[in-house]
């Protein structure tokens, strides 16, 4: 008999991070952004970090970034990654600013030149989850 | 202008004590707490019930080790168990000191993260990076490094050279963990963790305690040793990518020129007047990020800086000359600046910087300091 493979760690859904999963559920990659000064922000705080408002949504982005580095992980933090290993992170900066970790769409690229233009795609894990990754665009 | 000068060269270290570094299940961080503790009273020749001041780092409660020393002091500050914080507690210390809240400050700092298999890295509670695989303070190294490399040209094997530089000092080093001498191909040929990183880029983990007894200057002169004065302080945060833990896009650049700014001039020295830097290096990279900002050579040039062994004794900087982090003991920076007083008092025998007079200490993190030490 297969003993079940262990969950992957799954993202906190609170009050203040909803939207963004929601949202990824959707297709759509957005970042906070706070109705009174515009700033945005990724991951989500309970108040503008610039004028500390409390009035903040989620408002779509392009989806589109540039590759800011990467790392190739060779330890299993959490048995749940152990069959994966080496598996790819990839640090983004989106055009609106925010960065974001990730993983490579797909297969992974062997030796990503930093630099390159990046662009998201969704990966539905399951009904409940939708993970915003990163494809290497040329 | 807002700056400590005020405090230059009015607190002095007094007395330091540590324990051995190893892997002790039988011991709890009290237990090690006291006997740094011990040494360094028996290192200045202070009485016990002089100490009306005491921090405490990574100790589980501060009140328990004070009931266990028989202390009953007027000034208390706990400070969480992160790596940052021995020069943060050194500097509130010297500032409360100066500000008369207290007058002999025992600092102690202790860690049992070997004998409980403490993990760095795929915590309990769901970080927001995790669901994609992406934890621990190497990883966020990792990152920096790589940049680095794409920036600069920086590669592994100029990386290799700080591992292989505090190796060398932890084999001059009775106290130090690791003994065995490591080459740059041994650094290389290292199982990878998070590439571009491998094993010996990464700190140890190991048990020990450190204390580190401060005074003013006046008081400083009745007791055994000679004093080490504090000459220069510098600080900066940098909590602008914090959920990225550990992690800054500049790695950490422009508060490492900050504080550097700020050591150097209250100081009055510069870089070239440094015998011995003492570097914190929880992972190697930031030893080249913290030679840049603090400018010791060209930002994107430290790779070439370290090469030939610049960081070993009798090389251009002598750096880490207890082992660091990587090779002697993961104090988390406390051992470190214990390391910096005994160099200005030449305790150091083999790994000794002859004619030692200014030493630094810097942490180049989210919570960038540094300090500099000179000859009392």
């Amino acid at each position: 008999m297969e003993t079940p493979l262990p969950a992957k760690p799954c993202p906190k859904i609170d009050p203040v991070s909803r939207g963004f999963w929601e949202n990824c559920h959707r297709g759509i990659l957005s970042v906070q952004r706070c109705e009174e000064c515009g700033n945005t922000h990724y991951p989500g705080t309970p108040v503008c970090p610039a004028c500390l408002s409390s009035r903040q949504s989620w408002a779509p982005v392009s989806g589109r970034g540039t590759l800011v580095s990467w790392v190739r992980f060779h330890q299993a933090y959490w048995d749940s990654f152990r069959a994966d290993l080496p598996y790819l992170v990839c640090l983004v900066r989106l055009q609106e600013g925010p960065l974001m970790l990730s993983n490579f769409a797909g297969e992974a690229p062997d030796d990503p030149p930093i630099g390159s233009a990046v662009e998201v795609a969704f990966d539905k894990v399951d009904d409940e989850l939708t993970l915003p990754k990163f494809r290497l665009t040329s | 202008m807002s700056d400590y000068a005020h405090l230059k060269d009015r607190i002095a270290v007094v007395g330091v004590g540590n324990t051995a570094y190893g892997n002790f299940p039988d011991r709890d961080d009290y237990g090690l707490g006291a006997e740094a503790f011990r040494n360094a009273l028996e290192d200045c020749g202070l009485e016990k019930s002089k100490v009306d001041g005491l921090l405490v780092c990574r100790i589980p409660y501060y009140a328990r080790m004070g009931e266990i020393l028989g202390l009953s002091p007027r000034w208390t500050m706990p400070l969480p168990p992160h790596g940052r914080m021995s020069a943060m507690g050194i500097i509130e210390a010297a500032a409360a000191l100066e500000a008369g809240l207290c007058d002999y400050a025992a600092l102690i700092y202790a860690n049992i993260g070997r004998s409980r298999r403490v993990n760095y890295g795929g915590e309990e509670s769901p970080g927001v990076w995790d669901p994609f695989g992406f934890t621990s303070p190497g990883a966020a190294h990792a990152l920096m490094f790589q940049q680095h490399r794409a920036k600069y040209g920086t590669t592994t094997r100029q990386l290799a050279e700080v591992s292989v530089a505090f190796r060398h000092h932890a084999c001059l080093n009775p106290d130090a963990v690791m003994k065995q001498p490591i080459s740059i191909d041994d650094h290389e040929a290292a199982r990878p963790i998070v590439e571009p990183l491998r094993l010996l880029d990464y700190c140890l983990i190991n048990d020990g305690a450190v204390c580190i007894i401060l005074t003013t200057k006046e008081r400083a002169r009745d007791l055994k040793k000679p004093p080490v004065l504090i000459s220069g302080i510098g600080a900066r945060e940098a909590y602008e990518t914090a959920s990225i833990a550990n992690y800054d896009p500049d790695c950490w650049y422009h508060q490492a020129r900050d504080v550097g700014r700020q050591a150097y001039g209250m100081a009055g020295v510069g870089p070239s007047d440094i015998d011995t830097l003492m570097c914190y290096d929880n992972f190697s990279p930031t030893v080249l990020f913290s030679l840049e900002g603090l400018g010791f050579c060209e930002r994107g040039e430290a790779g070439g800086f370290v090469e030939g062994g610049a960081l070993k004794v009798g090389g251009r900087l002598p750096t880490n000359t207890d082992g660091g982090h990587l090779s002697n003991s993961y104090m988390q920076g406390w051992a470190l600046n214990v390391e910096a007083v005994r160099q200005l008092r030449g305790e150091c025998g083999a790994r000794q910087v002859q004619g030692a007079e200014v030493a630094q200490f810097c942490a180049i993190t989210p919570c960038s300091r540094s300090i500099i030490y000179t000859r009392g």
